[in-house]
């Protein structure tokens, strides 16, 4: 096996528990050289634990931890946190507040010489565009740039594996969104491997490769963003990332489900046989308005998005599906309008 | 930024001139009490006019250097002692978790409660030659056993650093408790072992609060009075004193007195400065942060620790000064006893309700009037803390002994009336000193909660028609209440415990518990100074008390 080949970070079949109480159950992923992964849930469902556990700030009840293919953590042993090559962003960025800009982000560096750690840190503040703030103290920015130092600070000993806590729960929404897309740019030219934890889906969508949805301490599914949200495994997927109702059916044929709304064709997830009883996903924009259409629907509540408005909406049979409708088709509560099933990935769940 | 900077300058300017040319009641009232502040200060920088040269060349022959080696031992010794003791104590109790941390955690405020001259007194009894301790090692371990002798520099530096750890400890364990564990993974993070990172990261981080809580230590021994004396260990307030009682001379005490002042004056410079970056480094968010927790064999001895300081510095005198209070109890307990007790809760009540309402009126001048001159002159009435009660005593004696006479010669020479002195050998020379003293911490606690008494407050309760007296009655005193009363304990209990002023400014006939105390404990008899030390000690808990719902409300 080669250097490249070898995962960054793998998890195996870890548990944790604080007093009797198990937060994290039997999990296990595996990121490889380069990629970003996500920890995606609710707080409370054992992300932060992971992530602290990886840094060595927590023992491990069960399992082992590799970076970089040696093993850091088990359930006897585990390296101090210092000896893991690893960065961390804080969720409070924790950054020094008696040190400058500039000191904050050499802290890491100290057992380089002067020369390499003045090229480090300012090939560090550079990449994240703080290169003319270096002298000032942190009280003296604004929390975005606190932010962007967290980072800077975390990956200029250039570590193997970079992890981030909630890194953009502090930020006000408009500079999260644009902060994000930033800070993937900023790894991806870094070539560093990070997993970070979120609560946030878009934050997850924008900037991860590949996301966990963990619930309960376990992790339902590992995958892109893509396919968590198009081909989710289970319906508590379904139901947690995105937007969408569960509506039945029964399986008429091979691509083919008879449902309220109609017989619905297209790519299915799994083959099941004939007549099977199964919940369907219905996403938003699988719903198409359209007044000549023989299926309505009695508008039950909306809720206006500028170009869009997203429509609650009652079926004949007492099921509910959203509809994500442009915005100069406007209907108030309790009028009737035509929908048109649009649905291309057929999402089944056997009941 | 220059135009801003310039329309500032231009109302501060605006703002002084309405001040000088229409104050306000409000205004007028602060001016008074800066003067009053300013006063004693004036006074001994006057004394300089006519040096008392024979005396200060007696005391460059004998004694100065002399006292200045001790003060300067004192201040050094106290202030490494403090260091030590409060900020390990913060850092366990602060950042970690230990069997019985909760309960250290505010059972290590105790000897706030202790005075230095009470501490002072009962380690003489117990470990002096002919103490319990030594004695009865003698028995154990025969004649020649060495011990190191009690009566030194050492062992004063020992008593006070055991008496004012907690100013240190109260502020570092803030420090500690906010940053402390998070600090820490930040800089294992970045390669830190959890030592390295002690030193290198949680330690500067917490460097304001601590150097804050050292500079509150460094004046409280540059003010002693009471612990230097019992240990007959010179510095300038003995030096200052005797210079008064020993050789009558009030200029040379008020020469000594200016050095002094000119010390301190600097530690006040510096304890602001560390404020200002105390804001700074705040922490934007502050949560609660983890604990902590320590190995098996480690958090052992943490317990082991923290008891030991606590029995050394707090228990075991106390139970030191039950035992002696119990043995002279039926000789001491007396209508004496009753009437000093009686002069120290009239003193402290009386100081505690005059000084809360200056502070309640500085207080809501400081409501009513924003501008940068008003501030100033409250600023100036609340310095009066830095001053020493040996120097504060003589500040306030020249002046007002000189108003006296001034009295005196003026209805005699127009009125050929002879009248008695006034204002000396009443009690309204040691009321004024211990307004000066004490503002500090009376405007604190009255001020912290007016800043919530805010104008919406004032504009809210006005559109339900609540005016004028009504407004201070339903709106006001029910949310300045809580500050009004911690404002009346503290001064109270200051009041009562202190000592250098209530001696050299009291009246005849007017003699303390703390006065007592000192003449008791000046001819060594430790037993019967017990039962006022133990007094005063049950009064000192009262603040402590407060300290601790404060904390528990956090």
């Amino acid at each position: 096996m080669n250097d490249t080949d070898q995962p960054i970070l793998e998890l195996k079949r870890i548990s944790q528990a604080y007093g009797k109480q198990l937060v994290v159950k039997d999990l296990s992923l595996t990121l490889q050289r380069g990629e970003i992964g996500c920890l995606l849930g609710a707080s409370g469902c054992g992300k932060t634990t992971v992530l602290r556990t990886i840094a060595g700030f927590e023992p491990l009840l069960a399992g082992e931890i590799y970076i970089s293919g040696g093993s850091v953590s088990s359930a006897e042993f585990s390296l101090p946190p210092a000896k893991r090559k690893i960065g961390m962003v804080f969720q409070d960025y924790a950054l020094f507040p008696h040190l400058s800009i500039f000191d904050n982000v050499a802290f890491g560096l100290r057992d380089l010489d002067k020369t390499e750690q003045l090229r480090r840190v300012n090939d560090a503040l550079e990449l994240v565009g703080l290169y003319r703030e270096h002298s000032k103290y942190p009280h003296e920015i604004s929390g975005g740039q606190q932010q962007r130092v967290a980072l800077a600070r975390a990956l200029a000993p250039q570590p193997e594996l970079l992890l981030m806590d909630e890194p953009f729960s502090n930020l006000d929404v408009a500079l999260r969104e644009r902060l994000s897309m930033e800070v993937r740019d900023i790894l991806k030219r870094y070539g560093t491997t990070a997993l970070f934890v979120t609560h946030n889906q878009h934050e997850a969508f924008a900037v991860a490769d590949r996301i966990g949805v963990m619930h309960n301490g376990e992790i339902l599914q590992w995958d892109t963003a893509h396919r968590l949200y198009h081909q989710p495994v289970s319906t508590k997927i379904a139901e947690f990332v995105g937007e969408g109702s569960l509506i039945n059916g029964v399986v008429q044929e091979e691509n083919q489900v008879e449902t309220c709304l109609g017989k619905l064709t297209g790519i299915v997830n799994q083959q099941l046989a004939k007549n099977t009883a199964v919940q369907i996903l219905v996403r938003p924009e699988d719903v198409v308005h359209d007044d000549d259409s023989p299926v309505k629907a009695k508008v039950l509540r909306r809720s206006f998005r500028g170009a869009n408005i997203l429509y609650q909406l009652l079926l004949e049979g007492g099921e509910q599906v959203q509809a994500l409708v442009p915005s100069h088709c406007d209907h108030q509560p309790g009028e009737l309008i035509g929908i048109q099933p649009d649905v291309r990935h057929l999402v089944l769940f056997p009941f | 930024m220059l135009s801003f900077s310039l329309n500032r300058t231009a109302a501060s300017l605006r703002g002084c001139c309405r001040f000088l040319l229409h104050p306000s009641g409000w205004q007028h009232l602060t001016l008074a009490v800066a003067l009053l502040v300013l006063a004693p200060l004036t006074v001994l920088l006057l004394s300089w006019s006519e040096p008392a040269w024979e005396i200060w060349q007696h005391l460059r022959q004998t004694l100065l250097s002399q006292l200045l080696i001790n003060t300067f031992k004192l201040v050094f010794g106290v202030t490494a002692g403090t260091l030590l003791l409060g900020v390990s104590l913060a850092w366990l109790s602060g950042a970690c978790e230990f069997p019985g941390r909760k309960y250290f955690s505010w059972l290590l405020l105790l000897p706030l409660a202790m005075p230095t001259y009470v501490l002072a007194f009962v380690f003489l009894g117990l470990f002096d030659f002919s103490g319990p301790v030594q004695t009865q090692l003698r028995d154990w371990f025969g004649r020649d056993l060495w011990f190191p002798n009690i009566r030194s520099a050492a062992g004063v530096v020992l008593v006070m650093s055991l008496a004012l750890y907690p100013y240190v400890y109260l502020l570092a364990r803030n420090a500690f408790s906010t940053q402390g564990k998070r600090a820490l993974e930040a800089a294992e993070s970045l390669g830190c072992s959890p030592t390295e990172g002690f030193f290198r990261v949680v330690l500067p981080m917490a460097r304001p609060w601590i150097a804050g809580g050292a500079t509150l230590v460094l004046m409280e021994a540059l003010a002693d009075f009471g612990a230097v004396s019992i240990f007959n260990f010179d510095t300038f307030t003995t030096a200052i004193y005797k210079a008064w009682f020993g050789f009558f001379s009030l200029a040379a005490a008020a020469q000594l007195s200016t050095l002094l002042v000119v010390i301190v004056f600097l530690l006040i410079v510096l304890e602001q400065k560390l404020r200002k970056r105390m804001r700074f480094t705040q922490s934007r968010v502050a949560p609660q942060a983890e604990r902590i927790i320590l190995g098996p064999a480690r958090k052992w001895l943490a317990t082991g620790y923290c008891t030991g300081v606590l029995l050394i510095a707090f228990f075991l005198p106390a139970l030191q000064l039950l035992r002696w209070s119990l043995e002279v109890f039926h000789q001491e307990f007396d209508s004496r006893y009753l009437a000093l007790l009686g002069r120290s809760l009239t003193l402290g009540l009386s100081a505690a309700l005059l000084i809360a309402v200056v502070a309640l009126l500085l207080a809501y001048a400081g409501r009513r009037h924003q501008d940068r001159l008003t501030h100033s002159l409250i600023r100036i009435s609340t310095l009066g803390y830095a001053l020493p009660g040996t120097v504060l005593a003589v500040g306030i004696f020249i002046p007002l002994a000189a108003l006296d006479n001034f009295f005196i010669d003026f209805a005699h020479a127009y009125f050929n009336l002879a009248l008695p002195q006034l204002l000396q050998g009443t009690v309204l020379i040691m009321l004024l000193a211990y307004l000066i003293r004490f503002m500090a911490a009376g405007y604190k606690s009255i001020d912290s909660a007016m800043h919530r008494v805010t104008s919406n407050i004032d504009e809210a309760s006005r559109l339900m028609g609540l005016r004028g007296i009504k407004l201070l009655i339903k709106v006001h005193l029910p949310m300045l209440r809580g500050g009004i009363f911690t404002a009346l304990t503290l001064i109270f209990v200051d009041v009562m415990k202190e000592m250098p002023i209530t001696l050299m400014t009291r009246p005849f006939g007017w003699d303390t518990l703390a006065v007592k105390i000192y003449e008791l404990t000046s001819e060594g008899e430790w037993e019967r100074a017990a039962l006022p030390a133990l007094t005063l000690l049950l009064s000192g808990l009262l603040p402590i008390v407060l300290l601790m719902r404060g904390t528990e409300k956090n």
